[in-house]
């Protein structure tokens, strides 16, 4: 399958050769589990892993508690009750999966910012990046929806306030609210569609991942150094690579099994700690909650979405240059789909031609700069829209489209890169050789994107 | 840009002086101490019956815990009662529920969820530990919550003990001045004054004694299987942590004939 | 193969009792931590609560019948009269087409007499016939044909129950007599925990 040259499975039983003369799936399970894989990788490369584990985890706990749930606005409530009351593990399993979500949306925040900076979105791989953003705004519909099964307050507010954000749309907005909702507001209909689709949203993001494997599996992974695996004969590839399986397998599950010790820890001694104290009041559309905030995950994004309010000059501009058609809603609405679409876009934004940031001494700056900005936009969007905190949201949310929009296209042009190793293999055997003399890539026990 | 400044700056002095008088008359938590607290900690069982009992003589009057069974009362963990105490309170205290079927008030069997509410206007309880937070931010950090815990049972202690003893008559009905409950006024009377209930056990019945009885026992109610979920946790954190050790090894050996190899050829020869 | 083969390790052996060992143990704790999953299908608390039933019987009289559904089933609870004891006892156990109990508190095929189809008052009763003298009579009410509810109040040719679906007759002792189906009325597992309180489950 990928253009690595490397040993492809052989059928040698009698039974292997009947079956692989028929459908060769073991031998696409063994090239899958055997790609060759730059040996350089970090404890970057170790977030694949941990979200496909994540993703199988919340399907089956999901399916699990869907056998124990009741969609419907009078007993949805109740019966999660029922759930973390009588059903036998019923807390357990309901726990894993509230904080499931979250630990998801930890491992590809990392597993994206790997990426940024790491350039591994630059040719050839911008489809494995399209894919990859695709699934992720999947994952934030599939988070949002599944907030809204619970009933509670935050749910109904949640979802009253975000498919607000289509009634912002000109014209068709609210055509398309009322049909997203299945009625003026958030009510039976609506919770009815939201587990049906939180329940489907899962299988075509198990689908999407598939396709993101084999898009990665063509081109070979990116590593830590930017630099391609040899692929003129198989020894130099060999010599730049090792097989997927025990190498990376055994290395990932070790970085797994320390994640979930953290996980269990906060699912066994502080679950609710993640969670807002107001989605244990069951949903009330006569009384909305003091402040209406979305779970952590959204925060960057809903602190974009409220940064453009009527008083920034950029969206008093476009209101008076479309004759009011764009008004600050909308503009906050444009503004947080279109922090995702220029993050979706960074292949053709990105002029360097050096795919790494670790020989990129300017772009390092900016880089750190963002990723600190992710947090400062995290942590705003869940303070309340007065005093400094909207200067914070404008200047933060303004850094993230500079980043994608001005910062990446120039550097490339005016950034000196260092010299880069001419193999992978080069770069291993320096990190090894002792000159530094601390053990690196294969122990270190901390992940740490800047080496 | 100019414009915005200006409202924001009259819009940040004026919410500091309101931040001011409310500072002095609500959203106090006090940081009391329960024994569930921490990755070990444990219901006081006894702790636990006397708060079922402040819950049944002075909170059942109004409010109702309509999402708890009433067997959960024998469960493990909890309040530990055999099947036949639980019969007994139910019988003791005539605790009726609305049977939809019959349309009517029957007597509860241990089947049965607690009554749901009977005063206008008093929340369920039921879950009341975990929809309150005592504790916040600092400036929305999450550092304290992640020190002290969420604060839930601290808030109802603060609330039940932080009367000021002052009421105020708005639009016909009377508030009670409170120093935890946000906006400094509510409509929920002093429930507890010293000596509301009698212990079995012999511990003096102070309003704190009780405020905290009652607010562990709701913290039972909302969070019933406590003790085996931090056992889960112990088990699993345990479990995981002897796994990961295995994987480091079997990792490092796996590793290291490569690591050799790489340390014995320089690059770029 | 790859290229680190040729570095052979010169403590093969524990190499291997590492591998195993670490294998094992991942294998075992994920056995262990699917068991929950698993588990979490089996009925609930409140379903497993369910599965006893106490019924007050203060309030049934002779000749009357209470029906109460329990596990999802209507069961009888009959007090008989003395007239319909004594015509059950009269029946000779030749003529029933079904001569087992069918009765969930006695272990075994014992024979379908009133003493063995009847529940004993709370204390079990004195003597020989304590059961029937007592003339409790509680039976699953589903007829062992199809799973229609029989009528009850002396229906039928026996003046027991009757089935309106496809015609059985049941006698005063909840006995097959006539019709399609094949078994007596069966009797859940129930007993007298006070003077008027029967437990069932």
């Amino acid at each position: 399958m990928g253009g690595i040259p490397h040993d492809h499975y052989e059928p040698n039983s009698r039974g292997e050769k009947w079956l692989h003369r028929r459908l060769p799936i073991v031998g696409l399970m063994y090239d899958t589990l055997m790609i060759p894989t730059p040996k350089n990788l970090n404890w970057m490369w170790i977030f694949g892993i941990v979200l496909v584990f994540c993703l199988v985890m919340q399907i089956i706990t999901g399916v699990l508690l869907v056998m124990h749930y009741t969609p419907h606005v009078d007993m949805a409530f109740a019966s999660v009750e029922h759930i973390m009351r009588n059903v036998n593990g019923g807390w357990a399993i309901r726990y894993i999966h509230q904080n499931g979500a979250s630990l998801f949306f930890i491992a590809v925040y990392l597993h994206i910012f790997r990426g940024l900076y790491y350039g591994s979105y630059k040719a050839p791989r911008e489809v494995t990046w399209i894919i990859g953003m695709l699934i992720y705004v999947l994952m934030m519909a599939t988070a949002f929806m599944g907030y809204v099964l619970p009933w509670g307050q935050m749910s109904f507010w949640g979802a009253t306030v975000i498919t607000g954000l289509f009634g912002a749309i000109p014209f068709i907005g609210e055509g398309i609210q009322t049909w997203l909702l299945g009625g003026p507001a958030v009510d039976n209909a609506t919770l009815n569609r939201f587990l049906s689709l939180h329940y489907l949203l899962p299988f075509l993001i198990l689908g999407l991942v598939i396709v993101h494997i084999w898009a990665f599996h063509t081109t070979g992974n990116n590593n830590p150094t930017g630099v391609e695996v040899r692929r003129t004969s198989k020894k130099e590839a060999e010599a730049d690579t090792l097989p997927f399986w025990p190498y990376f397998v055994i290395k990932d599950l070790f970085a797994l099994a320390v994640i979930l010790v953290i996980f269990f820890a906060i699912v066994g001694f502080m679950p609710n700690y993640l969670g807002h104290p107001d989605n244990y009041i069951e949903a009330n559309p006569l009384a909305t909650p003091a402040h209406i905030v979305p779970e952590w995950y959204f925060l960057p994004f809903y602190a974009i979405l409220r940064a453009f309010d009527q008083e920034v000059w950029v969206v008093i501009a476009a209101d008076f240059l479309t004759g009011g058609i764009v008004d600050a809603k909308f503009f906050g609405v444009i503004a947080m789909f279109g922090a995702m679409l220029v993050m979706a876009l960074a292949p053709w934004l990105d002029t360097s031609s050096v795919r790494s940031g670790r020989y990129r001494p300017m772009f390092k700056w900016w880089f750190w700069v963002f990723a600190f900005n992710f947090v400062v936009l995290t942590w705003v969007g869940a303070r309340p829209a007065e005093g400094i905190y909207p200067y914070i949201a404008l200047i933060a949310s303004a850094y993230w489209f500079a980043y994608f929009l001005v910062i990446l296209p120039l550097l490339g042009v005016i950034e000196k890169p260092l010299p880069q190793p001419d193999t992978i293999e080069d770069d291993f055997n320096e990190h090894y050789s002792g000159d530094d003399g601390t053990p690196g890539s294969g122990t270190a026990a901390a992940p740490s994107p800047a080496e | 840009m100019l414009r915005k400044l200006a409202i924001s700056t009259t819009a940040a002095l004026a919410l500091s002086t309101g931040g001011a008088m409310a500072a002095g008359g609500s959203g106090y938590v006090e940081n009391y101490a329960f024994s569930f607290e921490g990755p070990f900690g444990t219901f006081d069982q006894d702790q636990l019956q006397r708060g079922l009992q402040v819950f049944t003589e002075v909170c059942a009057g109004c409010h109702g815990l309509q999402y708890v069974p009433l067997r959960t009362l024998a469960d493990e963990g909890g309040i530990g009662w055999t099947e036949d105490e639980v019969r007994a309170y139910i019988d003791e205290n005539f605790i009726e529920i609305f049977d939809d079927d019959l349309q009517d008030f029957r007597m509860a069997t241990p089947n049965d969820n607690f009554p749901a509410n009977t005063g206008v206007g008093a929340p369920d309880l039921s879950l009341m530990a975990k929809a309150r937070a005592g504790f916040h931010g600092p400036v929305g950090l999450g550092i304290n919550q992640f020190l002290y815990g969420i604060g839930g049972p601290e808030y109802i202690a603060s609330l039940l003990t932080h009367y000021t003893g002052e009421d105020v008559e708005q639009f016909g009905t009377i508030l009670y001045e409170n120093e935890t409950f946000e906006g400094g006024l509510i409509s929920m009377a002093p429930p507890l004054w010293e000596d509301a209930v009698e212990y079995a056990d012999g511990t003096p019945a102070t309003v704190e004694q009780m405020a905290l009885d009652v607010s562990a026992f709701l913290m039972w109610t909302a969070e019933p299987h406590m003790m085996a979920r931090k056992q889960m946790g112990i088990v699993a954190v345990i479990v995981l942590g002897i796994f990961s050790v295995l994987l480091y090894l079997s990792n490092k050996r796996l590793w290291a004939p490569v690591k050799a190899a790489a340390k014995n050829r320089r690059p770029a020869e | 193969m790859n290229p680190v083969s040729h570095a052979e390790d010169p403590s093969g052996e524990r190499r291997d009792f590492l591998y195993y060992a670490t294998a094992g143990f991942g294998a075992v704790a994920a056995g262990a931590a699917a068991w929950p999953l698993v588990n979490s299908m089996n009925p609930s608390a409140d379903t497993r609560a369910a599965s006893q039933m106490r019924v007050d019987v203060s309030g049934v009289s002779e000749g009357t019948q209470l029906t109460v559904l329990f596990l999802g089933k209507p069961i009888f609870i009959r007090r008989a009269t003395p007239d319909e004891i004594e015509a059950a006892q009269a029946v000779e156990l030749g003529e029933l087409p079904d001569q087992i109990a069918r009765n969930e508190n006695i272990s075994g095929d014992v024979e379908a007499t009133v003493e063995n189809r009847f529940l004993p008052p709370f204390g079990g009763g004195e003597g020989d016939g304590a059961a029937a003298a007592g003339g409790w009579l509680v039976m699953q009410g589903v007829c062992t044909h199809l799973g229609c509810v029989p009528l009850g109040d002396g229906a039928g040719d026996f003046g027991g129950w009757f089935c309106p679906c496809h015609g059985s007759h049941y006698d005063t002792a909840g006995r097959i007599r006539r019709g399609p189906a094949p078994e007596n009325l069966p009797i859940p597992a129930a007993e007298f925990i006070d003077d008027t309180t029967i437990l069932l489950g």
